[in-house]
């Protein structure tokens, strides 16, 4: 049988040697590549990330890779988003006026207000580890199925998003007096907030689990 | 963990380096105790202009799934870049900052605000100021330690790594002062460091400091050696090892483990991953 390919999508932003050797660590084949004829041909996409919304979109552009993301995704096949790959999913982004996603997922992405309601302060970006909680049902069927209700994980961002629809959310996570919205599943997309690949080996367990769940080993 | 050449160094007031051992060794012993984040620093490497990490770094990032964050000479875009290729998430920068204040706006600019640590070395001088210096400590600048604070914020620094010089490495507990003066006006998290002798420390640099991470090294790192006791030594090439063989720690320091200090923190009101 043909090696299964998983694609992680380099769009010349951040650093993505850390969701590599994530990857390399529960044995999946990978390959970092921004090449669009890769990207049509893989059997997974990662859509990594750090960094501001509009200069990702901007590069996807750029490459030419756009059309190609969101065709392989919309035709079904697994797509992991890690951190801005999350929000990048997004219709849009009120960051720097506003810039339009990858639209795979409806809702916005908001930036994190430095104040919760009551007045209290809290730092903008959050770079912290934080417990993430489970939703409605979608949690047992996801890559988080042997990850506890309650976990931490390693999160960085300025920015967070507010899908349009409830079912989408996987979990959620509470800073700045709010809960908002840290993990989404619809269909063959899974993403997160927080960077499982820089979360110990509770992070290691969700690649891992959602290579085995969609048969990339 | 201060790094030099090899080895896993430890000193006091950032003088008077010893030699504690491998830190891989450390570093592994650390990420399965539960510690979430490794501070790699090469305490020689602004005086000599060297940087020896890439290797300890590429070898912990392929094993090791935790935010690593790499400081000691860097200098240039290039050095940044450098060791991020080696596998580091975030770097920590001190001398070039003073020197070169745009390096903070040009490094966050490319490798984002978030991979952008500014490490400030506060000495507070007989008059009560706080001043910050370079070089581990060893040049004088003459910068008040708040205005910089504020001023690398708005060149677009990620997080703030304060070290209290008057307390590294003493056991004495942290400056909570100096803080928890940074930590509530700025905008960006605080990591304190400087000083932790005992768990109680540590409760009271979040509580009374507003600290959002704290650092800590030597409480940990005299229990540690007696763990790896029987692994393999260290580099005996560079640096003074008798510390290591006489295995005696400092009055002040009351050894732990992170599982410990997790726990106390966690019973004192104090959310973190266990």
């Amino acid at each position: 049988m043909k090696e299964k390919l998983t694609v992680i999508i380099d769009y010349n932003l951040g650093n993505l040697f850390s969701v590599k050797h994530a990857c390399d660590h529960v044995g999946l084949n990978t390959v970092t590549s921004n090449d669009i004829d890769l990207i049509k041909k893989a059997d997974a996409l990662i859509l990594p990330g750090v960094g501001a919304f509009g200069e990702a979109m901007n590069n996807i552009d750029q490459l030419n890779i756009r059309d190609a993301i969101i065709e392989r995704t919309q035709a079904g096949i697994p797509l992991l988003g890690v951190c801005l790959g999350l929000q990048l999913l997004f219709d849009e982004s009120e960051e720097f006026g506003h810039q339009k996603g990858l639209g795979l997922l409806a809702g916005k992405v908001k930036k994190l207000p430095g104040r919760s309601s009551d007045g209290k302060k809290f730092k903008v970006p959050q770079i912290a580890w934080n417990s993430i909680h489970a939703t409605e049902n979608l949690w047992e069927k996801s890559a988080l199925n042997s990850v506890k209700d309650g976990e931490y994980f390693y999160f960085v961002h300025s920015y967070y998003v507010a899908p349009e629809n409830d079912s989408e959310i996987l979990c959620t996570t509470q800073y700045a007096g709010m809960k908002y919205c840290s993990g989404v599943m619809k269909n063959n997309i899974i993403a997160f907030q927080f960077h499982p690949e820089k979360s110990g080996e509770k992070g290691i367990s969700i690649y891992r689990n959602w290579a085995e769940q969609n048969d990339l080993l | 963990m201060d790094i030099k050449g090899p080895n896993l160094v430890k000193g006091i007031h950032m003088e008077g380096l010893r030699v504690l051992g491998l830190p891989e060794q450390f570093a592994e012993y650390y990420y399965a105790s539960g510690a979430d984040e490794l501070i790699f620093m090469d305490v020689v490497a602004s005086l000599y202009e060297r940087n020896s990490l890439s290797d300890i770094i590429s070898k912990t990032a392929k094993k090791i799934f935790i935010p690593l964050t790499v400081g000691g000479g860097l200098r240039t875009i290039e050095d940044i870049n450098h060791v991020l290729r080696a596998g580091a998430d975030k770097v920590c920068l001190n001398t070039a900052a003073i020197n070169n204040p745009e390096i903070i706006r040009k490094a966050s600019k490319k490798f984002g605000s978030s991979t952008i640590v500014i490490a400030i070395e506060a000495i507070k001088e007989s008059n009560g100021e706080y001043l910050a210096y370079t070089d581990n400590a060893r040049e004088y600048t003459g910068v008040d330690v708040f205005e910089w604070a504020e001023k690398v914020q708005d060149l677009g620094a990620g997080e703030l790594y304060i070290t209290s010089v008057d307390r590294e490495g003493t056991g004495e507990g942290f400056d909570v002062e100096l803080i928890n003066k940074i930590s509530s006006k700025a905008s960006i998290p605080v990591i304190a460091h400087g000083g932790a002798g005992k768990i109680g420390h540590v409760i009271e640099s979040v509580k009374a400091g507003s600290a959002d991470a704290v650092s800590i090294a030597s409480i940990l790192h005299y229990e540690t050696i007696n763990q790896l006791k029987n692994a393999a030594g260290s580099d005996k090439k560079e640096g003074n090892t008798e510390f290591l063989k006489n295995a005696r720690s400092f009055n002040n320091i009351e050894s732990t483990g992170i599982e410990k200090v997790k726990a106390q923190m966690i019973k004192a009101g104090i959310s973190c991953r266990q």
